[in-house]
């Protein structure tokens, strides 16, 4: 049992990489994007290759897949970008797939047998869950910690210009083109990363499983979790991947079929839009400088 | 000084002529007004000199530069500001983040500094520069007398208030021109009047005012000059007494009289 309470803070984790990334181009810069899971494949195929054929320690692919992702974030941006709402929703989903397929073409049986992540000498294996959850929420922190200082800098208060409205983001100098490649490559080289941890936990990589609904599953954490709120994402990647084992984890996965985790996700999403569109936690709010200054003040009074 | 001019600006969308070469020009300084009756081609015209739309044929000539083909994120960095006949406020961001989202370009247009180092600049300053730009913006907000709403979020703002705060989002920019598209539309006599104080206000800035006005009591308050529209071309211009008497601008609203 706490086995699989580790299993699913690890599977949380990765996919908490995957909302962040998600959630830079959804939530702060609002493009409707459903190609994480090509994202996703593109840095697990990363990390297989350099460590297993090229034979370089885990380390050097993160940086690795983060690049490539990012690159190939901005090879579908670049195109897809001028559309919008419902038009780039089925053009990302497009071009997913179009990642999704190469891969089961060119690498058809997927790859068995990567090595292990190694840090001072030290294996993260899957037998041993708790370091790997650490290693796996370390750098979903510095995620978290990267996209928030993004998110309150002027760069990301652009994108939500971007976001409420691109005439007016215009009109105040802001240069939509730039700003949205940009959110599209930062979320497609996070959602990389998230990939490189997936193939380093089960140290195989299969082209079968980076289908359409694990970007329909990431959209879901956003959506649930607060559009443009990090820690909702993060609390949403939690209750989906809890929603997904939920069988496994009550000893009824026998009686409830796998897909019944998608019509849960489904419900969830209808019953989010209807009740609470904005999300668990909602948007987040950042105080600009009164906020900031009385909470300083305070604290320098009560040193004094 | 004319800062601003239209050579024989036309744009043309499908078999519609929207904007007939018009030659229109700006004076320094001064007040502008733009005026016709609906669909002469006024805010056609706005939208090609800000780049939000760009002319079928013609050039525009702001301080001396060709801005013709220029996208319209570069234009408002030249200097050029405007608001837009159906509010365009961030709604779901406070008062005081819209005015930030105006200054957004003021910070780090260091010239002897790529935009990638501001940029990273800018992502690890970000308290400092947010403090920066939160007290420029709380002045802009005070000017405007908005500061006592600066927490609200723009979208539940009075009507009056949202148009005030789309002028300040403008003027924090702190443009050389300031392009209102039908400012008053929908406010109330009282609210029409403070606007009037502040268009007065930003005059005596030195910042340069378009306006295009369907309020005529507005428009021949304020205005220092007029040019007038029809059927996406200029028939008049001039003082708003040379307009008032004009008889093609008297044709053109009200019709010409059966003989």
């Amino acid at each position: 049992m706490l086995n699989f309470f580790q299993l699913i803070i690890i599977y949380a984790g990765i996919y908490a990489l995957m909302a962040i990334g998600q959630n830079c181009i959804t939530g702060n810069t609002g493009m409707l994007s459903l190609c994480h899971a090509g994202f996703f494949c593109i840095g697990s195929y990363s990390t297989a290759i350099i460590c297993k054929v090229v034979g370089l320690p885990f380390w050097f692919s993160l940086p690795v897949a983060a690049i490539v992702s990012g690159f190939v974030g901005f090879l579908i941006g670049v195109p897809t970008l001028r559309l919008k709402g419902d038009y780039l929703c089925i053009a990302t989903l497009g071009l997913g797939e179009i990642i999704k397929n190469i891969a089961t073409n060119v690498n058809p049986v997927g790859m068995m047998a990567v090595p292990r992540a190694e840090l001072f000498g030290y294996q993260f294996s899957s037998r041993n869950k708790f370091t790997f959850i650490l290693l796996v929420w370390f750098f979903v922190l510095i995620a978290y910690l990267l996209f928030r200082q993004l998110a309150h800098s002027r760069l990301g208060r652009a994108m939500t210009a971007v976001r409420e409205d691109e005439v007016a983001a215009q009109a105040n100098g802001i240069n939509v083109t730039k700003y949205k490649i940009g959110a599209f490559i930062l979320g497609a080289a996070v959602g990389g990363t998230a990939g490189c941890f997936a193939t380093a936990y089960t140290l195989t990589v299969q082209p079968g499983s980076y289908t359409f609904m694990v970007s329909v599953m990431v959209l879901c954490m956003v959506v649930l979790g607060g559009m443009g709120n990090l820690a909702g994402v993060i609390l949403g990647a939690f209750i989906i991947e809890f929603i997904s084992y939920f069988p496994q984890l009550v000893g009824l996965s026998s009686v409830i079929p796998a897909q019944a985790s998608q019509i849960i996700y489904g419900l969830v999403l209808v019953i989010m839009m209807i009740c609470r569109p904005q999300g668990i936690l909602g948007r987040d709010r950042y105080r600009y400088g009164d906020g900031r200054k009385t909470r300083r003040s305070a604290a320098v009074k009560k040193e004094a | 000084m004319r800062i601003l001019e239209t050579e024989s600006v036309s744009r043309v969308f499908g078999g519609v002529v929207a904007v007939n070469k018009v030659d229109f020009h700006v004076e320094q300084g001064l007040v502008n007004g733009l005026i016709g009756p609906n669909g002469a081609g006024k805010t056609t015209l706005f939208n090609q000199i800000t780049g939000m739309d760009h002319p079928t044929s013609g050039r525009i000539i702001f301080d001396g530069k060709d801005i013709t083909r220029l996208p319209a994120w570069k234009i408002s960095r030249l200097g050029i500001a405007r608001t837009f006949q159906n509010i365009r406020l961030y709604n779901d961001l406070t008062v005081i983040e819209n005015v930030m989202m105006g200054l957004h370009f003021k910070v780090g247009s260091d010239p002897f500094k790529g935009r990638f180092v501001q940029a990273v600049k800018s992502y690890f300053n970000a308290g400092k520069e947010n403090r920066e730009l939160y007290s420029k913006a709380l002045e802009w907000l005070e000017f405007f007398e908005l500061a006592p709403l600066k927490d609200e979020f723009a979208r539940n703002l009075p009507y009056g208030n949202q148009r005030e705060l789309e002028i300040a989002r403008a003027m924090a920019s702190e443009p050389k021109v300031l392009f209102l598209d039908e400012p008053a539309a929908g406010m109330n006599p009282s609210e029409t009047a403070h606007l009037m104080y502040i268009i007065s206000r930003i005059r005596e800035l030195g910042v340069t005012v378009v306006l295009i006005e369907h309020d005529m009591k507005l428009v021949m308050n304020v205005c220092d000059n007029i040019t007038v529209l029809s059927f996406g071309q200029k028939i008049a211009e001039g003082t708003p007494d040379e307009i008032k008497s004009d008889p093609l601008v008297i044709e053109a609203y009200l019709g010409r009289e059966e003989e």
